[in-house]
Parts: structure tokens; sequence; C-alpha cells
């Protein structure tokens, strides 16, 4: 199908981009590999499309003191490129490689793909697992939030009206830190049916809920289990049921374990 | 009611000025106004492939770009692609292997494998049949079963094609 009629503008400022904002039929486009098939499909129409790529300082990659700052347009193949992130955030590193398609990588970018919160999608699963930080930039100015207070249900965040998520700070892996990235699909680059994202003790569940839903275990995998059994609700899909994609996170969470724990 | 922009381009190598609605997307921009219909419009959402172009110099979705968004760009097409004979191997190796029946998917195909082939991989290593598997995975065949396809993309890497 065809988009919808809307109009667009691209600022070359944070200021302009805020003032675009404020109408409130407004939509933020980035990469666009979330936002135009659903305009394609005609599941929203906004009034205004306003594509920050233009924006200066949202593009860079910086190894910080304790922590990586990821400007919210660095696509996922400049991620998947970066030596700094296989060196320092080994969890997204290999996350990356997961997302969707090599043509698709090349445009979609890692603040789209937080800001939608798609609970299927792979960095906000990351995100929580290594308790990363998100910058939010508004009017009023700049404010920070946890990654598990930033993610508040299917498609919401903690984002307000006319902010623009502009960056997410991940800490960097100690050489004692243990990650392991794992998603189960029908095709290479689907959408998951569950995966996993796991930082030491932090076990992340994508496709397991509105959100990503975290676990904290510790040194025994029964018990792991058996809070599995009793925390993990996963909504069921066209293909698999609940049960299903239970017993899967248990395989996720038994695949994992030796390199979380040893 | 429509919003019109004036966009600049750069088309297979030649300049290009048009006026486009906001919400037209490449892959119709070059079907419709420059009427290069090399690049297949299919589902429309980022799912089969068939409308893979080149943006400056990185393939994309055509269908999930808008052609305003292009202002300032280097599109290839597969016209342009073609005539540069820069993809004449896989060409070749397609056809003598069957790697296509309808060639409603061989265009993207074709830029899919193409970046594969032209990106420096692991140094001293070629991509593994799984590799261009995963690489080619955006991309949907209905015909072939893609073992053809696989089988002529590994013929052009290991420099028989």
């Amino acid at each position: 199908m065809k988009a919808p009629a809307f109009a667009y503008a691209k600022p070359a400022t944070l200021a302009g981009a805020f003032e675009l904002l404020a109408n409130p039929d407004a939509k933020v486009l980035a990469g666009g590999q979330s936002l135009i098939p659903s305009l394609n499909m005609r599941l929203s129409s906004p009034e205004l499309l306003v594509d920050i790529t233009g924006l200066p300082g949202l593009s860079e990659i910086k190894v910080l003191n304790d922590r990586v700052r990821v400007g919210a347009l660095v696509t996922h193949s400049r991620l998947e490129q970066s030596p700094e992130i296989r060196k320092h955030v080994p969890l997204l590193a290999q996350a990356v490689p997961h997302v969707a398609h090599a043509a698709i990588r090349n445009r979609g970018t890692i603040g789209g793909s937080l800001a939608l919160a798609d609970p299927a999608a792979e960095y906000p699963a990351c995100a929580v697992a290594l308790n990363a930080t998100l910058v939010i930039s508004g009017k009023g100015g700049e404010r920070r939030v946890t990654a598990e207070k930033f993610f508040k249900g299917l498609f919401e965040t903690d984002l307000k009206a006319g902010e623009l998520l502009i960056a997410v700070e991940l800490p960097i892996a100690a050489r004692s830190d243990r990650s392991v990235f794992l998603e189960l699909t029908r095709r290479h680059g689907d959408y998951a049916i569950i995966g996993l994202a796991a930082h030491n003790e932090r076990f992340a569940y994508l496709g397991a809920g509105d959100r990503p839903v975290l676990f904290s275990f510790q040194k025994d995998l029964q018990k792991a289990k058996e809070a599995l059994k009793t925390g993990l609700k996963p909504p069921s899909d066209l293909y698999n049921s609940s049960a299903t994609k239970l017993y899967l996170a248990g395989v996720l969470l038994e695949r994992a374990w030796n390199t979380t724990t040893t | 009611m429509e919003h019109d922009y004036d966009i600049t381009l750069t088309v297979n190598g030649t300049a290009v000025s048009r006026r486009v609605p906001a919400r037209q997307h490449l892959v119709d921009f070059l079907r419709d106004d420059l009427e290069l219909t090399g690049s297949h419009a299919g589902c429309e959402h980022g799912v089969c492939g068939a409308c893979t172009v080149r943006v400056n110099g990185e393939i994309v979705r055509g269908c999930l770009m808008l052609a305003v968004q292009a202002n300032g760009c280097r599109v290839d097409t597969i016209e342009g692609l073609s005539d540069s004979k820069e993809l004449a191997g896989l060409q070749k190796a397609f056809h003598e292997r069957n790697a296509l029946q309808c060639g409603f998917c061989t265009p993207g195909m074709l830029l899919a494998a193409q970046d594969l082939i032209s990106k420096p991989g692991k140094p001293g290593t070629v991509p593994t049949r799984e590799e261009i598997r995963s690489h080619i995975s955006g991309n949907f065949c209905r015909c072939t079963g893609y073992q053809a396809i696989v089988d002529a993309i590994e013929e052009v890497i290991h420099g028989k094609g």
C-alpha cells in the first residue's frame, strides 16, 4: 500500500526540531525502518514527519571513562563495524547481526529502535540487561533515565510529547563480565520467537512480554529455571503458543548459563 | 492535501531534479517518475527485498526510504549497475545456474549479492554458503528455492563467474 499524505521537514538544529515537534500530530523520522512500513500500511497517519537525520552530533560513538555513548542516529551497520562496540559492549556487538537484514541495518538506527520500544526488538533487552542510561532532550533541557524505567509497556516509553532520545550510554564491560545474546527465529533477521540478552546475573528476555522482561539469576540453574516458570508469561503469536515460548526461554537460559557463570 | 518538495539527486551517475510528494517512497519515484522499472515494488513494508537499491554505496530498501530523504544522495539501480558491467559476473552466473525463473526478485538479489562480494570480509577468508544465505536472507525468491542462487554467488566469489 501507499502511505497517506503528510508534510516533511528536516531541521538543522535541535531547537528547530523541538519547535516542529510541538505539533501533536508530528512524528519523528530517523532511519524510518519501522515508521515507513507502518505509514505504508496506513497504521499511522501523522500530519508531519520531522526528519532528525540532519541534526548535528547525534551520529557519534564516543568512549568515555566508564561507558560508551552512542548517538541516537548511529545505524545498526555502524554498530556492527565498530571496533569500540566490539571491545567495550560485547553484548550489543553480539545482538546487532540479529537485527533484520543488511539493507535495513544500513538505515535503521539505535535511537529509533529504543524509542519505538518494540518488545520483540533486540536493543531494548540489551539496554535493560546492561543497565544502560538513555539521554533525552527536550525544550527544557536534558534528562537521563535508566533503561528499566524507560520502557513502560508495548511501544510505550518514558519519552514525553516533544522530547527526543538523543543518545544511549552503555557501561564498558570489565574483563570479568560475561555477555551472551541469543535468539530463536524462523528465518535469520526475522522477529524473534523469543530472545535473551544476558549480562552477568542480569537476564533480559525479548519477545516475552510487553517490554523487556528482566530476571536476576544467581548461581543456581535449577532455581533460575523455577523462577522463569513462575515469572515469565510470554504472549502467544500466530505460530507459537505461550507454553512453547516459555519452554524455549528455558532452552536459551541453559545455553546462556555456562557462559555467564564461568 | 499533497505536500510536495524539490529534490536533487544523482541517479546512476546522472543529476536529476524533480518535485515529489513527501509520501512517495524511493522505488516509486525511480519507477514512476524516472521510468527505471528494474527495481520492483513488492511487499512495500520491507520484507521481500525486491526494491533493493544502492544509496551512497550502501544497499537499502527502496520502499522504506522516502524519495525526499534521497535529496542530495547518490542512487544506483540495477539499470546503472548493469550498464557499468559491475554485475556482469553475477548476471552470467545467475543465467548459467538457472538462479532465476520469473525474475521479480533478481534485481534486488543481485544487489544484495554484490554487496556481499564487494565488501571486505574477514582477512584471508571468503564467505561460506552459510554467510551467503545469511546475507541474502532479506531477499525473497519464490521460484528457485535459493539453492541455485547460492551456487551462482559462490561461483563468483571463488572467481569462476
